[in-house]
C-alpha cells in the first residue's frame, strides 16, 4: 500500500497529461483546471507519506490501546477494553516512572534553560573568536543521544570513573552514580543538560539579537544598569522564545528515553527503577516484556501528559503577559 | 545560493544569516537590533569554562579510546591520549559491525536528507505561494503535528512494518523518517520571505507550467534554505535512536543501534565502547566541522521564524 503510495508520490512531480475528455477542448480549461489541481501535486508526496507513517500511527495508537497485541503476532489484536490502562495503572512500576520522568524533567530543563540564558547574554555581548565559541558550544547537540550517554556513562562510573575522583580530589567521598535515586537522577539529567544547552543558548541569542536597540537605549538613558535592563529590557523580549524553548524541553524530557536505557545499558531504568522514564517503562512493557497493546496505552498516556503540560504552560504564559499588560 | 556548492567557504559574515546569501530580507537587517557591548574579562572566563565542559567528554573519549582497560581503571587516571586507538578500533570492527553499521547510517541518513528536503521543498512552496481549497485546514494539520512526538506512533508504525516484513531493512527507517512537518514548515516560511509572487506571476504569463516554475524558479531560489535544511535533517537522521533500535537489529544496524549494542553489556572493554563512540560520531563531527558555521545560523534563524 505504501510502496504504491510513493511511487505515485514520484510520479505527481511532473505534471500529469490533462484529462483525457478534455485533451481536444479548448487549452485554457485545461490549463484552469491544472491550477486548481497542481497545488495538489506539490503536496502529495509529502502528504502520503505523512498520512501513513505520522498520522495513522499516531492515532491507531488510542485503536491498539484498547486491544491485546502481543510483540511476536502484531497482526493478532484481541478485544480488551480498557484492560490495558487498569494493568499499567495498577502497576507500581508505572508511578515509579511517570515520578521519574517528572523529577528528571524538572532537574534537566530548568537549570539546562538558566545556564543556556546566561551564556546567550553573554555572547550577545561583541566578542572576539564568536563565531568559533558559538559553534563550539553546538558541537554537543551534534552528539547522538548514544555517543554522549556511553561517554557520560563511563566518566560517571562508580570505582573508576573520572567525575568521582575529581570529587575525590576536593575530599567527597564517592558517589555511586547508578544505585541512588538522587545521583543517578542527577546523572541522567546531566547528559541532556550537557547535550542543549548549547542549542538553547543559540535560539535564546537569536531572541535577544531581535530586540529593537532602541529600548536598550532608552533604559540606557533612564540611568538603568545592565542587571536592570537584563531584567526589565531582555527578559520581557524574550518571553516569546523562553515560552517556545520551555514548550519544545517539556516534551523532550516526556519523552526522555536514550539517555536513561543506554546509562547502565539496563532497560528497566537501574535495579529498583530509580530512573526508569515513560518513555522506557513503554519500551520495556513492549520490547522487553511483548505487550505491544500495553506499550500503546503507554504512550497514550503519554500524550495526554505532554498536551496537559504544553496547556499549562500556554495557560501560565497567558497570565502572565495579561498581568504585564494590566499592570 | 551558493551555499549548497561551496560551503567551506562562507561569506565573510554568514553568522546572523548564512541562508540570506545577499537577497532576502531577513528580519532586524536595516532596523538596527541586539546590542554592541564588548565583553568584559569576566565573560570571556565564564564563557571559557562553559566550552571546557562542552569540549571536555569529546577529548575524554579520544583519551579513553587511545588506551587500553587496564589504564582506565587506574587511579589516578590518565588524562593524556595512548598508544591503543588503532587496536581499540580494530576491537570494535570486530566485536560490534561498526563498519556496515557506518555504510547503512550514510544511506539512511542520505536517503533521507534528500527525500525530506525534497518533499518539503515542494509542499513548502504550494503552502507559501499557491492558493487552493483545504489550504488553511492542511497548513494548520502539518503545524499541529509539528509538536507532536513521533515516537507515540511506534507501536501502530512497527505493526505496519512487521506487516509489510520489512523488520530489520533500512526501508523501515528511511520511509518514516521522510515525515518531517517541521521540513515542510521551514522551508514555507522560507519561500515566503525570499521568492516574490511576481516572478511567478511573470513565468506563468509566459505560459510555464507549474512543474517548470518550480525546478527554473523556486528551486535556485530556495537553495539556502534547502541546503540548511539539508544540514539538520542529515544530523537529526544520523542521530535518531529509538525508532532505529526498535525498526532494526545488531544483524543490519546503523551506527546508533551499533552503538547500544556496545553499552549493552556485550563488550566489557571500556576502552573499545569509547572507541567504537568516537568511530560512530566522527561523521556528524566532520560535517559540523565543515559546516558548523552554516548550522549556527541555520538553528538561530530557524528560532527567529519559529
Amino acid at each position: 500500500m505504501t510502496l504504491t503510495g510513493t511511487a505515485e508520490a514520484g510520479a505527481a512531480k511532473a505534471p500529469p497529461v490533462p484529462p483525457p475528455g478534455r485533451a481536444g477542448g479548448r487549452a485554457s480549461a485545461a490549463r484552469r483546471a491544472w491550477r486548481t489541481f497542481s497545488p495538489y501535486a506539490y503536496l502529495a508526496p509529502f502528504f502520503t507519506l505523512f498520512a501513513a507513517f505520522g498520522l495513522f500511527p499516531l492515532l491507531y495508537t488510542a485503536y491498539v490501546s484498547l486491544y491485546r497485541v502481543e510483540l511476536q503476532t502484531p497482526g493478532d489484536l484481541q478485544w480488551r477494553g480498557f484492560g490495558n490502562y487498569a494493568s499499567i495503572f495498577g502497576d507500581e512500576f508505572f508511578w515509579t516512572a511517570l515520578r521519574n520522568t517528572f523529577t528528571i524533567g524538572v532537574l534537566s530543563t530548568v537549570p539546562q534553560l538558566a545556564m543556556a540564558l546566561g551564556l546567550a547574554h553573554l555572547l550577545n555581548y561583541k566578542l572576539r573568536g564568536r563565531t568559533f565559541i558559538r559553534t563550539a558550544m553546538l558541537l554537543p547537540y551534534a552528539t547522538s543521544v548514544a555517543a554522549a550517554t556511553l561517554v557520560f556513562a563511563q566518566l560517571f562510573g562508580r570505582d573508576f570513573g573520572l567525575i568521582n575522583y575529581v570529587l575525590g580530589l576536593v575530599g567527597i567521598s564517592p558517589v555511586d552514580w547508578q544505585t541512588g535515586t538522587v545521583a543517578s537522577q542527577i546523572a541522567v539529567s546531566s547528559i541532556v543538560i550537557w547535550r542543549w544547552t548549547g542549542y538553547n543558548a543559540l535560539i535564546y541569542l537569536a531572541g535577544m539579537q531581535s530586540i529593537p536597540s532602541e529600548l536598550y537605549e532608552a533604559a540606557e538613558v533612564d540611568g538603568a544598569s545592565r542587571w536592570r535592563q537584563f531584567v526589565h529590557v531582555t527578559l520581557p523580549g524574550l518571553r516569546p522564545t523562553i515560552v517556545f524553548t520551555v514548550v519544545v524541553s517539556t516534551i523532550g524530557a516526556t519523552q526522555l528515553f536514550g539517555e536513561p536505557l543506554l546509562f547502565e545499558g539496563s532497560i528497566s531504568g537501574g535495579i529498583s527503577h530509580q530512573y526508569q522514564t515513560l518513555g522506557l517503562y513503554m519500551y520495556e512493557q513492549g520490547w522487553g516484556f511483548f505487550h505491544l497493546g500495553r506499550a500503546a496505552a503507554i504512550a497514550w498516556v503519554m500524550f495526554v501528559v505532554i498536551v496537559l503540560l504544553v496547556g499549562v504552560n500556554a495557560l501560565l504564559a497567558r497570565r502572565r503577559s495579561r498581568k504585564e499588560a494590566g499592570r | 545560493m551558493t551555499a549548497l556548492t561551496a560551503p567551506p567557504n562562507p561569506p565573510t559574515e554568514p553568522v546572523a544569516e548564512p541562508a540570506a546569501a545577499g537577497r532576502t530580507k531577513p528580519p532586524g537587517r536595516g532596523v538596527r537590533a541586539g546590542r554592541t557591548l564588548h565583553g568584559g574579562r569576566l565573560s570571556y572566563l565564564i564563557l571559557a569554562v562553559a566550552l571546557l565542559f562542552s569540549a571536555f567528554p569529546f577529548y575524554w573519549t579520544i583519551v579513553a579510546a587511545s588506551r587500553s582497560n587496564a589504564d582506565l581503571a587506574k587511579v589516578p587516571p590518565s588524562l593524556l591520549p595512548g598508544p591503543n586507538l588503532i587496536g581499540n578500533f580494530e576491537a570494535v570492527l570486530e566485536q560490534a559491525d561498526i563498519g556496515k553499521a557506518l555504510l547503512n547510517s550514510l544511506i539512511v541518513s542520505g536517503s533521507i536528507t534528500v527525500g525530506t528536503v525534497l518533499c518539503s521543498t515542494l509542499a513548502g512552496f504550494a503552502f507559501a505561494k499557491l492558493r487552493f481549497r483545504g489550504r488553511g485546514m492542511l497548513l494548520a494539520l502539518t503545524i499541529g503535528t509539528m509538536m507532536i512526538p513521533p515516537q507515540l506512533g511506534v507501536i501502530p508504525l512497527f505493526m505496519l512494518i512487521a506487516e509489510l516484513q520489512w523488520v530489520n531493512q533500512l526501508q523501515s527507517v528511511i520511509l518514516p523518517g521522510l515525515v518531517s512537518a517541521f521540513g515542510v514548515f521551514f522551508m514555507r516560511q522560507y519561500l515566503v520571505q525570499s521568492l516574490p509572487d511576481e516572478l511567478i506571476e511573470a513565468a506563468r504569463v509566459d505560459g510555464a507550467s507549474y512543474a517548470r516554475i518550480f525546478w527554473s524558479i523556486v528551486v535556485p531560489i530556495a537553495r539556502p534554505g534547502m541546503a540548511v535544511l539539508g544540514m539538520l535533517t542529515f544530523m537529526a537522521a544520523w542521530n535518531d535512536f529509538f525508532w532505529p533500535i526498535i525498526a532494526l537489529s545488531s544483524q543490519n544496524p546503523t551506527v546508533q543501534v551499533a552503538l547500544r549494542q556496545l553499552g549493552g553489556g556485550y563488550v566489557h572493554d571500556q576502552s573499545v565502547i569509547m572507541a567504537g563512540t568516537l568511530l560512530g560520531t566522527l561523521p556528524v563531527l566532520l560535517v559540523f566541522g565543515l559546516l558548523g558555521r552554516q548550522i549556527v545560523g541555520g538553528i538561530m534563524q530557524g528560532a527567529v521564524k519559529g
